[in-house]
């Protein structure tokens, strides 16, 4: 990463920790995960709490709509590792790759519901433009998402918007696909925590 | 239930508010975008705006000014709060009206 304490500046018990789990995956932790253990009072520890209740709490997105949300904030944010990340984590919860890979390509016409549809071009203009207005607002309601979905869609850009800047910002290093798949499978089973 | 805003209160009140080895006042500024110049203001607009323009050569001018590299992270971490929460706050408010 672009600063040397995130690549080598943590305590020895956590670059234990990061050997163990090099060991048990044959991966390298992906550097989001390692971001998360660098000084984790400051910020990880919070952030990884607040990340889990968006990404894995009770909500009526599914956990598929909710990492396809991380991947199309990730794209308007230009951030490759995420998109590649949550893009691998969406398709595996839905089992179904071509229709992250649809939404990705032209939300217009990829295969969703409309209330999705909706809440993804609504937190489309709000990360690019960085505000939306009422209108946009009342067009996902419109299409028939709740009160609370928009809620939880704005969760998961929170925590999103605050993630990609901060791949970006500290070069995240891109993994091979069969990598991003591993890390799939551990943050479908383990989530954030 | 989660409750969103107090989990994002919390991230907020320990950024801004808890031990760090920049000042508070350089974190609310970095957290806000406001009042930073130079190689410092340019790199905290990046990571606020567009993050994905950032380069090595921008943390490498804060560098060269003195900023140690905790300084950096905890200020490019209240940087990317702050865009977000601004954002999710504008948004939070439209809804709630």
């Amino acid at each position: 990463m672009r600063l040397k304490i995130l690549n080598s500046g943590y305590s020895f018990g956590t670059k234990v920790l990061f050997a163990v789990i090099r060991a048990v995956s044959r991966y390298p932790l992906p550097d989001a995960a390692k971001l998360v253990f660098y000084r984790p009072d400051f910020y990880g520890s919070p952030m990884k709490e607040f990340t889990h209740q968006a990404m894995r709490g009770p909500s009526e997105w599914s956990v598929g709509d909710r990492e396809l949300m991380a991947a199309f904030v990730s794209k308007m944010n230009e951030c490759t590792f995420c998109i590649k990340a949550h893009s691998a984590v969406s398709a595996k919860a839905y089992h179904d790759k071509a229709k992250v890979t649809a939404v990705l390509s032209d939300l217009e016409t990829a295969p969703i519901g409309e209330p999705l549809r909706a809440t993804l071009r609504m937190l489309g203009k709000l990360t690019k433009e960085q505000a939306v207005n009422a209108d946009d607002i009342r067009a996902v309601l419109a299409a028939g998402v709740s009160n609370k979905q928009i809620e939880d869609a704005l969760a998961v850009s929170l925590a999103f918007n605050t993630t990609t800047r901060l791949a970006n910002a500290f070069n995240f290093a891109v993994l091979d696909s069969k990598a991003f798949e591993a890390g799939a499978k551990y943050l479908l089973s383990r989530g954030y925590h | 239930m989660a409750d969103f805003g107090k989990l994002h209160q919390a991230i907020v009140t320990r950024i801004l508010k808890g031990e760090g080895m920049a000042s508070p006042s350089q974190r609310q500024a970095a957290f806000d975008n406001i009042s930073l110049e130079g190689a410092l203001g340019t790199l905290i607009d990046k990571v606020a705006r567009y993050s994905y323009k950032l380069t090595d050569e921008d943390v490498k001018a804060v560098k060269a000014l003195g900023v140690s590299e905790d300084q950096i992270f905890e200020m490019v971490v209240c940087a990317a709060v702050g865009s977000a929460t601004r954002q999710y706050d504008n948004a939070l408010a439209l809804l709630r009206v």
